[in-house]
């Protein structure tokens, strides 16, 4: 049994979390023709955009409803509607969402009213959904915001099978695809190349690889998400063949789907590594009624031979690991599988998946949390976000990069980690790290008796 | 919380030129059409550069989570600036009334852990919202473990960035200047033949070391830089900011209110001047010696102008052929526009429209003096009207803030980042290489005709 340790300090250090309405604004920017407006100051919506941009590397859409002194106090209603209306005017997007922060619900915003009374007072903005999710930032992490974000729109843009007549199977070929925070655009792209070869067409809810996978486009400029899932895409998911889940944290987001279309679900908590993928490729084989394509067999294969080459750096390695509920449980299934140990296990907030994790112990908390119990355990490599690089210089360990931020790589966000073919990268690039990194060696011994040359006799020895 | 009249006090500088207008401060940013930071952001930006301080954000985790670390302010040794800490509140807090008491334990624990020589807390929004004295928890802090604890209240909510930028100068005047008196000259450093000035820079946040340019000639010149507020400052050179003999205003109107303060009070003479470009760094080193009004300091600094813009404009001369009647579209934002002007026109560039919607009145005659009646003055910064004018006036290169690098590299623009996220510096007049060979890098680069070029096949098409 998994324990986990709850938050025992005042003042958190290095943190390790980001927040809900960062969650939801990612969540929403896999949407097309999409914009995200945090109900807050204008700060909050200022820090998250400078989070994206330094991770993506490109312009992000995210908008604030600004509120100030006055509306702190005596209430902000009017600059969510006035919000809504204005980006509504302005860039006419498929799709607004509304994302409280700590302030707004601190004060006691009603975002489900202000968009009802918004919805009655603008019909010409018929066409623009408005999705409002309570993510404040006192609550939960990045992870639960973008899930619960996810959630929302799918209860207000999944129409009901039995109003919709939508039928499960319609669609042969199509396979809803739920991803969680934890794939990259990198990940996704690899991901539709895999169910493309048993001839599926994935739908992809949301689908950053199409948005945020940095890309040069014909137009100038967009003031929202170019690329991302279509809206028009939500009322075809009754028809598919089945859902695929990736990511414990989709949980409620998988249920309501399902609850509502009645497509089949296939859940899956990660894509790294062997066993994980043994299970996705099965499982598409049974969806497609296809055999498995001989070259996934292939890559297949090459990730086994790799698992043998790597074996020898990554076997009893102690590994200390600092990400988010998903992409903790994700790292630590690959590294076991390889006969690592993870020594420091370190996450931002509560989830029902930590139990599950099997690990000795989780502790809630920061990179200072992290970085000492590697001390403490005597960590050989750290996995954690750029935040963790300091720590890990400090720890006088390698680092492997991954999570939210990756500030400063280039291309972080493209990295594909999931598949046979990304699980292997992943050993690599683990396996790499351990060679290039000074590790235990037998000190010099020089006899006495030796014939070496006498310079060599105070020389140095160098590794 | 600030009182409404706290924060109209604070808008109202009577040494900003802004303040004549009708929009003092800013004007109120709409819903759904803003951009900007918030004063949190602000108060954070000025003060987070004075690096042997812990910095303590109160507040839930959006505050700190998204922006520790964030800065490309340099410090020469001390790195606590660096690691972030807050009290991540959570809603138990925040319902049963525990914030307060959560701070006031998270102050024990940087002390404990850090042993700062003193402890910054900003307030944010909702701690604010909800009523936390921070000032009492800090006077508390402070007299249970004997480290200078300072209340910056500084929620988001209460405005602009430039308002924070104020409130962290105001925090520093009221509770840190003058509470200590600087070090007696050390014997090795003092020098027979000329006597040491003491001076203080107000607003040079050090981006990218950038000020480790001019610094040396500092030095040279025997001016002790008493404290920069706040780039690689130490919590202890902050305290002695009241003895300088001259303060010099960096480039900003941000801290405006230190400078004038300083002088109401202890009678400092201040000016404003810039470290960009040839010309105004060679002009704020004369104001410094014109200030303090020591003739043997006004030869010597001559002297020194004298040889350091002969070896600059030598070192530029082959760089001047490269850029000379390339063309500039200027959008900046704290940077003051007609400051940066300068230094493009050192380099025989034409600047053919500048942002002036934080600019002065002052700063507008200023500009149209150096380029001209009829400069295109941008009041709209919009991305989509900034690629208007880049086309339009046919210009070769946008420079503005990182905010709008990705928007010009999307429509295929050369672009140069101005802003304190930066990674080069381009003061004094070793920056202006640095500064001529980032031009160069970006407007020369072959990387523009690849991706403004389609596909071959899709011209075979076009063709047939």
């Amino acid at each position: 049994m998994t324990e986990i340790l709850k938050r025992n300090k005042a003042l958190s250090v290095s943190p390790l979390k980001a927040s809900q309405p960062v969650g939801g604004s990612l969540a929403t920017l896999g949407f097309n023709r999409a914009m995200p407006m945090l109900h807050g100051s204008q700060g909050c919506t200022a820090f998250a955009k400078v989070f994206f941009v330094r991770h993506f590397r490109e312009p992000i859409p995210l908008q604030s409803t600004a509120m100030d002194q006055s509306s702190s106090v005596l209430g902000a209603d009017e600059n969510v509607v006035v919000g809504i209306k204005t980006i509504a005017e302005k860039s006419r997007p498929a799709l607004i969402t509304i994302l409280t922060t700590g302030l707004a619900e601190t004060q006691g915003a009603d975002v489900h009213r202000n968009v009802r009374e918004f919805r009655a007072a603008n019909p010409e903005f018929d066409d623009v959904a408005v999705v409002a999710v309570n993510t404040p930032d006192f609550t939960g992490s990045v992870e639960t915001g973008y899930a619960a974000t996810l959630t929302e729109i799918i209860r207000a843009l999944v129409p009901d099978a039995k109003e919709a007549g939508t039928l499960p199977g319609w669609r042969r070929r199509q396979v809803n695809v739920l991803v969680s925070y934890m794939l990259t655009p990198g990940d996704l792209e690899a991901l539709r190349d895999i169910f493309e070869q048993f001839q599926l067409r994935p739908v992809f809810v949301p689908d950053l690889s199409d948005s945020l996978d940095g890309c040069l486009t014909d137009d100038d400029f967009s003031p929202v998400t170019i690329g991302g899932t279509p809206l028009s895409e939500m009322a075809t998911l009754g028809h598919a063949k089945a859902t695929v889940v990736i990511g414990a944290s989709l949980q409620k987001a998988a249920d309501l789907l399902e609850e509502k279309t009645g497509v089949p679900t296939y859940r899956f908590d990660h894509l790294y590594g062997l066993h994980a993928n043994d299970a996705l490729i099965s499982a598409l084989s049974e969806i497609s009624g296809l055999d498995v394509p001989e070259r996934i067999e292939r890559q297949r294969s090459q990730l086994q031979d790799t698992m043998l080459d790597t074996h020898f750096m990554l076997g009893q390695l102690r590994i200390a690991i600092a990400a988010d509920a998903d992409l903790l449980h994700a790292l630590v299934a690959q590294v076991q599988e390889m006969g690592a140990e993870v020594v420091a296990a370190v996450t931002s907030c509560n989830t029902p998946l930590l139990s599950r994790i099997p690990v000795a112990s989780i502790k809630i908390g920061d990179l200072e949390d992290m970085e000492l119990i590697a001390k403490a355990n005597n960590a050989q490599l750290v996995i954690g976000n750029s935040h963790a690089v300091d720590s890990a210089e400090r720890l006088g360990t390698p680092i492997l990069r991954s999570g939210f931020p990756l500030y400063d790589i280039i291309g972080g966000y493209q990295k594909t980690w999931i598949g046979y073919k990304g699980s292997r990268q992943t050993l690599f690039d683990l396996a790499n790290l351990v060679i290039n990194h000074a590790h235990e060696e037998i000190p010099v011994y020089r006899s006495v008796y030796a014939q070496k040359p006498a310079t060599e006799a105070s020389a140095p020895s160098c590794h | 919380m600030k009182s409404t009249k706290d924060i109209a006090e604070l808008l109202d500088e009577p040494s900003c030129e802004h303040n004549k207008k009708e929009k003092s401060g800013c004007a109120k940013p709409k819903p759904g059409a803003s951009a900007g930071g918030c004063a949190f952001d602000g108060a954070q930006i000025a003060l987070l550069p004075i690096a042997d301080v812990a910095h303590i954000v109160h507040g839930p985790i959006a505050c700190a989570g998204s922006s520790w670390d964030n800065r490309g302010t340099r410090s020469s040794g001390a790195s606590l600036y660096r690691i972030g800490m807050t009290t991540d509140l959570t809603e138990q807090d925040i319902v049963m009334g525990r914030a307060e008491k959560r701070l006031f334990h998270a102050i024990k624990q940087a002390v404990e852990t850090y042993q700062p020589p003193a402890v910054f807390i900003y307030n944010t929004c909702v701690p604010a919202l909800i009523g936390d004295d921070i000032g009492a928890v800090c006077r508390s802090a402070e007299e249970r473990w004997g480290v200078p604890v300072v209340p910056i209240d500084s929620a988001g909510f209460y405005g602009t960035k430039n308002l924070g930028n104020r409130i962290a100068g105001d925090a520093m005047f009221k509770y840190v200047i003058g509470t200590r008196d600087p070090d007696p000259l050390p014997l090795s450093v003092q020098r027979a033949d000329i006597k040491i000035h003491d001076v203080n820079l107000v607003g040079e946040y050090n981006i990218a070391g950038e000020f480790w340019h001019v610094l040396p000639l500092f030095d040279e010149l025997g001016l002790r830089i008493l404290c920069t507020l706040s780039g690689d400052a130490r919590f202890r050179e902050v305290q002695t900011m009241h003895k300088a003999e001259v303060n010099m205003m960096v480039c900003s109107k941000a801290m405006l209110n230190v400078a004038r303060k300083l002088n109401e009070k202890y009678g400092t003479p201040w000016f404003e001047g810039s470290f960009y470009g040839i010309t105004d760094t060679s002009q704020a080193l004369r104001d410094f010696a014109k200030a303090i009004n020591d003739p043997d300091l006004t030869e010597r600094t001559e002297q020194l102008i004298e040889r350091e813009e002969t070896r600059i404009r030598a070192e530029l001369a082959p760089w001047k052929e490269r850029l000379k009647g390339k063309r500039v579209l200027l959008f900046t934002g704290g940077v003051k526009s007609w400051s940066v002007i300068s230094a493009l026109q050192d380099l025989g560039m034409v600047v053919v429209a500048t942002g002036t919607k934080k600019s002065t009145e002052e700063d507008k005659a200023r500009i149209r003096e150096l380029m001209g009646e009829d400069t295109l003055m941008i009041e709209d910064g919009s991305p989509r009207e900034l690629i208007r004018i880049v086309h339009d006036y046919k210009a070769d290169i946008l420079i503005a803030g990182g905010r709008n690098m990705y928007t010009a590299l999307k429509a295929k623009i050369p672009f140069l980042d101005i802003n304190q996220e930066r990674e080069f510096g381009y003061e004094g007049y070793q920056g202006m290489l640095e500064l001529v060979r980032q031009l160069a890098l970006t407007m020369e680069s072959p990387v523009w005709q690849s991706v403004r070029a389609p596909a071959p096949w899709k011209k075979t098409k076009v063709a047939a």
